[in-house]
């Protein structure tokens, strides 16, 4: 089986599209969304209605710190100021029903030996970095599990151990199936597909294939210029428009 | 769950007559310290093939089963008349085992009892082996245990590296990376930067090409084979004696080669293979310094300075092999140097120009195409061949001049042939050239396309990027 991983969508409707039509033609079964489905960009209630509709199909979906935040007041007060701005913006644009979905959401899953989680697995609530192996080491064992599977950081990694205490970061290169074996550990960042931070505007995602126990990063250039304009349209913060014309 | 080391169970041996996924298992040809290999036949496979099983279970190092990762991950990706053909893997914890095609030609190692060598027998073999590792490093793969035994020669003289085990491939995860605490490689053979524990620079493999040359050229190995890390370390600060100084027939060109291979700075050895290839097939164009002289090892003074550098020793993060490789790259112009026309002559200059300005360590080989002197007539031939040659070749330094590049990053190439686009073709292939620089046909030849030229040739047939120049005026 093939199972799709998209992280920090970000309320980029033309990204998720662009990255859920490549998944489908790569032979995508399942998928699973890894966080932050709204903040920055422009469309929160299209976005959450395509998400929702793939969770009823039975698609993984977490809670990422930009989704409590439009739930929880306390914690949109913890984020910079376009950030924030964003947030009040999106509680404007939701119904009732995006609301409830998003209430629903968990902050982890696990699926037998894979664990899906925003941030961190030793602290999900906290919405840790994971920027280094000491951080990677930590989720990875407080996890439990073979695969990890995360967002948050919006650049692509893979961190692997097997009995070294901290696991080495691997920066993948894009469209190359790595094996990804179950005798060691992986914890794969996806990339974020709504709000690349690389310096490549192309949305970010990865497959990982069960039969073959292969992971593949994925880039996929999307239209990025609508996307953009529907941000200034909004009136949004104009910087959240210029990082996806620069990619950062 | 425990986190812990993979847990592998002792890989069942083969028995020959027995059926292995597919695969008929026929003799053991070869039983080494990291597996067995046997000869096996392969459904519908058009070239012999061979079963490589690791040696693995208890009582095995735990980096037998890791080198065996590695190479399954690494030979799979690689392809070209350089590697073994991969055929198949079996997966580590069901049944392990590689498939690939078998190379039945010499190795590299049966060389080594002969040497010292004739120079001219050390730059065949070592230019062929550098051909292979610039194939390797434009793949984005680093052998990084490139020894005598682990080179094989095809019929048609290719040499084919084998024994990926402790390869790097920076399109992977570095899984010895993450295991190995102390330097792994052949002793003669490793790099200083390897003895650190450096795992990403191409040059590596240069410097093991640079020991490997050294023992050819004069029977001896450079640095010994050292048992030890702390004699290991040595490389990074003692210089080895110079070739000619142990065999006074290596010729000042061959040594300033492999005593640039073996730098203990990467930085200061060729920026590529295909550099030295180039060098070991040109060896009148090499550009010869102190290295060539040099007759005896450092003084106690430098050699205290270098130890004090190593001792800081610490390796900067690099870009991928691929592209290292590609910011080296050797430009092969063509210069019709029998034809006067100084707009052509001029356009080709600045189309030049422009490639070498993208940075890196580009290389420029300037060469001519002219008819065979033996067609000339003449009855003083060997003579007007000698003035011949020696007029094409001013005419091209002449036309470098305007560059003004630095001895070393220029070669001047004056070719006979009755073929020239057939001749800088076979030129661009044996010396891996990367882009070629030649003029346009001119827009109005009457049935171009009928006949042919040159350039059109070139540029329908060349191996790598081709740029066609036409000069300003005759644009339209």
């Amino acid at each position: 089986m093939k199972l799709a991983l998209l992280a920090d969508v970000h309320a980029n409707l033309e990204a998720l599209t662009a990255c859920l039509a490549d998944a489908e033609e790569q032979g995508a079964e399942a998928y699973a969304f890894l966080g932050d489905l709204v903040g920055y960009g422009a469309d929160p209630a299209a976005v959450l209605d395509v998400v929702r509709e793939h969770a009823e199909r039975g698609a993984i979906v977490v809670l990422g710190n930009h989704d409590a935040a439009v739930l929880d007041p306390a914690e949109a007060a913890t984020m910079n100021a376009a950030a924030g701005e964003a947030i009040a913006w999106t509680r404007g644009r939701l119904s009732a029903e995006h609301r409830a979905f998003l209430a629903s959401l968990p902050l982890v899953a696990r699926r037998d030996d894979r664990f899906f989680v925003h941030a961190t697995a030793d602290a999900p609530s906290e919405w840790v970095y994971v920027t280094d192996p000491l951080h990677a080491g930590r989720s990875l064992a407080a996890a439990g599990a073979r695969w990890v599977f995360s967002g948050h950081v919006h650049e692509p990694v893979l961190y692997y151990a097997s009995t070294a205490e901290r696991p080495l970061p691997f920066r993948p290169v894009p469209g190359v199936a790595i094996p990804v074996p179950a005798r060691r550990r992986w914890l794969a960042i996806a990339g974020s597909c709504g709000q690349p931070r690389d310096g490549n505007t192309a949305a970010c995602y990865a497959m990982m294939d069960d039969a073959r126990q292969a992971l593949t990063f994925h880039r996929v250039p999307y239209d990025w210029p609508a996307a953009a304009a529907k941000v200034r349209a909004a009136g949004l913060p104009p910087r959240l428009a210029d990082r996806l014309a620069k990619g950062e | 769950m425990r986190a812990g080391a993979p847990v592998i169970p002792a890989a069942q041996l083969p028995r020959p007559g027995e059926v292995v996924d597919g695969f008929l298992v026929g003799e053991r040809i070869h039983s080494g310290g990291m597996g067995v290999l046997y000869r096996v036949t392969a459904p519908g496979a058009a070239f012999p093939a061979v079963m490589k099983v690791p040696r693995l279970g208890p009582g095995e190092p735990a980096t037998s089963v890791i080198s065996f990762e590695v190479e399954q991950t690494v030979l799979a990706a690689l392809s070209g008349p350089h590697v073994p053909r991969f055929v198949a893997s079996g997966e580590l914890e069901r049944r392990p085992y590689l498939v690939m095609e078998e190379i039945v030609g010499p190795s590299l190692k049966d060389w080594v009892p002969r040497a010292p060598l004739p120079p001219g027998e050390v730059a065949r073999l070592g230019g062929a082996v550098a051909t292979a590792l610039h194939s390797l490093h434009r793949q984005d793969a680093i052998h990084l245990d490139l020894k005598p035994a682990n080179v094989l020669f095809r019929d048609t003289g290719e040499a084919v590296l084998i024994d990926f085990g402790l390869a790097h491939h920076a399109r992977y995860p570095d899984l010895l990376a993450e295991e190995l605490r102390r330097p792994i490689g052949s002793a003669p053979y490793i790099s200083p930067e390897q003895v650190v524990g450096e795992r990403g620079d191409p040059r590596s493999d240069l410097f093991a090409l640079g020991v490997i040359l050294y023992q050819l050229a004069t029977g001896r190995l450079p640095f010994g084979s050292p048992t030890s890390e702390a004699g290991l370390r040595r490389r990074l600060w003692r210089d080895p004696p110079p070739p000619r100084a142990v065999a006074p027939g290596v010729p000042e060109w061959l040594q300033e080669i492999v005593l640039r291979c073996l730098e203990p700075d990467a930085a200061r050895r060729p920026a590529t293979a295909a550099q030295v290839a180039f060098d070991l097939a040109h060896p009148d164009q090499v550009a010869l310094g102190e290295r060539a002289r040099r007759t005896r090892t450092a003084g106690p003074l430098a050699r205290l300075r270098r130890w004090i550098l190593a001792a800081g020793y610490e390796p900067a993060p690099l870009p991928s092999p691929s592209t290292q490789v590609a910011a080296a790259s050797i430009v092969l112009v063509a210069v019709a140097t029998q034809h006067d026309d100084e707009a052509q002559l001029a356009a080709l200059r600045e189309a030049v120009r422009g490639v070498l300005e993208r940075g890196g360590a580009r290389r420029l080989a300037c060469a001519t195409v002219i008819r065979p002197i033996s067609q000339l007539g003449g009855s003083r031939q060997d003579e007007t061949a000698a003035r011949q040659r020696l007029k094409h070749l001013a005419i091209l330094r002449h036309w470098a001049e305007p560059l003004r590049l630095a001895t070393g990053q220029v070669s001047f190439h004056v070719i006979e042939s009755g073929d020239p686009a057939g001749a800088l073709l076979e030129y661009a292939r044996v010396n891996g050239v990367d882009h070629v620089v030649i003029g346009a046909p001119p827009p109005a030849v009457p049935l171009r396309g009928v006949l042919g030229t040159v350039s059109t040739k070139v540029a329908l047939e060349a191996p790598c990027t081709v740029t066609l120049v036409r000069p300003p005026a005759s644009r339209r």
